[in-house]
């Protein structure tokens, strides 16, 4: 293989490329004195912070509540929009009827409704975790509607002819069949409650959290702990993703094929 | 007495309808494929269905098993509604047709789980079938770990798992390449010497309908009704000596006749 000659590197190794070529980049934007110090603390200097945070226990807090946070509003919105997803998808009309509306709020920022939820459930846990239950339910409900309505007709027909029930069918094929679509309405569900969910503890009388970290650290200009937090929250998303690929691989293992 | 016996089975003397339609009526939005339409598709026979794009060879098969239903007419198998009939149905793709989430064996016995059969009757009778069949496949692989022929051949098994009165099938082989439609076909015929049910194939290649058929049902294009429903006396087993059999391309260039005639009339 010539290019595994003219690059030593085994293959398992490349993603860990771009993100030395990152550390390195950031190295040298701070030796060119291209970004002021103060807004941009070394690569070390992120890292001692990233761990003091979790040695002393308050980054860890606040990544913990965060996760909590998120969970808890992706496990309401997939009981909430599950259930809702397969009726509606089994009545393609009541969809057709409903479409809109859902399509509509699907497209409506979910912070646009901080301020309602805030009316309605104070300034708790309950506001933060509701917000981003509704945009995690929306999508999720979307993603299993269509899984739903979209099974393949032959399966159903396969079923139907062996002489099998209609809830035989509903709980043996269709709901097998929405599986894949539904996994892309959770992953796309559990990414956006984290963002929501950071972006409420930012502005919504929050005490605790990875927003709330980010947003006091800025204030009071402490940089590098800053970016941990920041860093703490990518890795946190990129977690929830990685663990929902896992189960998708496990629980739909004929996804794509 | 046995020799009798097989030579009654060899040749039906007379046929008995098995499958009998009466008066079906079914159109799609404003066309209208079936108008009055009567058929009898005769017991323990091999009947192929053949005709000109959109005369409803697939849906009559459709119909008859009661995957789409009709406007009118009546549809009966032994003389039954068919909701109360053991039928197998093959479909085309079966890729979409079999469950990609259970293994190639649970497919197969997943219609007896449908109805209710117990573990240890199940487990028997899907081995029994396996025997049937004189192939080397791993059934504990999913369908999509499987080659296209294999697939059909899990679909078929699936099919004639709950030794059904009718098997239908709807252009079973025609994603197939050659090699794996010849030996398909040659499958499905040893099952048919092996059973005698009754059986109706759909196809799209005429060599095909009437190689493999006790009859061959021409339809007309729609609204459809019969152009021509030949015999094929051909011996069984068939080979393939069997298509340069003088009988067999004589019937087989009538039967082209037919279709020809069929399609110029539009």
């Amino acid at each position: 293989m010539r290019s595994a000659a003219s690059f030593p590197i085994r293959d398992s190794l490349l993603p860990v490329v771009g993100v030395v070529v990152l550390v390195l980049l950031w190295y040298a934007a701070i030796a060119a004195k291209l970004v002021d110090p103060v807004l941009l603390p070394s690569p070390w200097e992120t890292m001692k912070a990233m761990w003091t945070g979790v040695a002393d226990g308050t980054l860890l807090h606040d990544f913990l509540r965060t996760v909590e946070r998120t969970i808890l509003a992706t496990l309401i919105a997939m009981v909430l929009a599950i259930p809702l997803g397969i009726v509606l998808g089994s009545w393609p009309r009541l969809y057709l009827a409903l479409e809109f509306v859902i399509d509509f709020f699907r497209s409506t920022p979910a912070s646009a409704m901080f301020p309602l939820f805030l009316v309605v459930f104070g300034v708790g846990d309950e506001t933060k975790i509701l917000v981003a239950t509704f945009g995690a339910a929306l999508v999720i409900l979307f993603n299993v509607a269509y899984g739903v309505m979209n099974a393949r007709k032959n399966r159903l027909l396969a079923a139907k002819v062996m002489g099998a029930s209609r809830a035989r069918i509903l709980f043996e094929v269709t709901l097998l069949e929405s599986l894949p679509q539904t996994f892309v309405g959770l992953r796309n569900g559990v990414s956006l409650a984290l963002v929501i969910v950071v972006v409420a503890e930012m502005f919504i009388g929050s005490a605790d959290g990875l927003g709330h970290r980010v947003f006091e650290a800025q204030q009071l200009l402490q940089m590098p702990d800053m970016y941990a937090a920041i860093f703490a929250a990518g890795a946190l998303g990129y977690c929830l993703n990685l663990l929902f690929q896992v189960a998708e691989r496990r629980l739909v293992h004929w996804s794509g094929k | 007495m046995a020799r009798l016996a097989v030579a009654l089975k060899e040749v039906p003397v007379v046929d008995v309808p098995h499958v009998t339609v009466r008066g079906l009526r079914k159109s799609f939005g404003s066309v209208t494929i079936y108008d009055g339409f009567n058929v009898d598709i005769p017991r323990g026979r091999f009947v192929s269905i053949f005709g000109p794009n959109g005369c409803g060879k697939s849906t009559l098969i459709n119909l008859i098993a009661g995957l789409i239903p009709v406007d009118g007419g009546e549809i009966r198998i032994g003389g039954k509604p068919v909701r109360d009939v053991r039928i197998g149905y093959v479909f085309q793709n079966y890729r979409e047709a079999l469950f990609p989430w259970l293994r190639a064996i649970d497919n197969i016995e997943y219609p007896l789980r449908v109805a209710k059969v117990p573990k240890a009757e199940r487990d028997a009778r899907v081995a029994r079938l396996v025997a049937k069949f004189d192939v080397k496949i791993d059934l504990k692989r999913y369908p999509y770990e499987m080659s296209g022929g294999q697939q059909q051949l899990v679909s078929i098994m699936r099919a004639l798992i709950v030794e059904p009165e009718v098997l239908f099938l709807d252009e079973p082989f025609s994603a197939l390449d050659y090699e794996m439609t010849l030996f398909m076909r040659d499958q499905l015929q040893h099952i048919f010497n092996e059973t005698r049910m009754t059986m109706v194939l759909v196809s799209h290649d005429l060599e095909e309908a009437v190689y493999m058929a006790d009859k061959v049902l021409l339809l007309s294009r729609a609204p459809t009704t019969i152009a021509d429903y030949p015999e094929i006396p051909c011996p069984r087993p068939r080979n393939p000596e069997t298509l340069v059999d003088p009988v067999f391309t004589q019937l087989r260039g009538h039967c082209l006749d037919v279709f020809q005639r069929e399609v110029r009339k539009s």
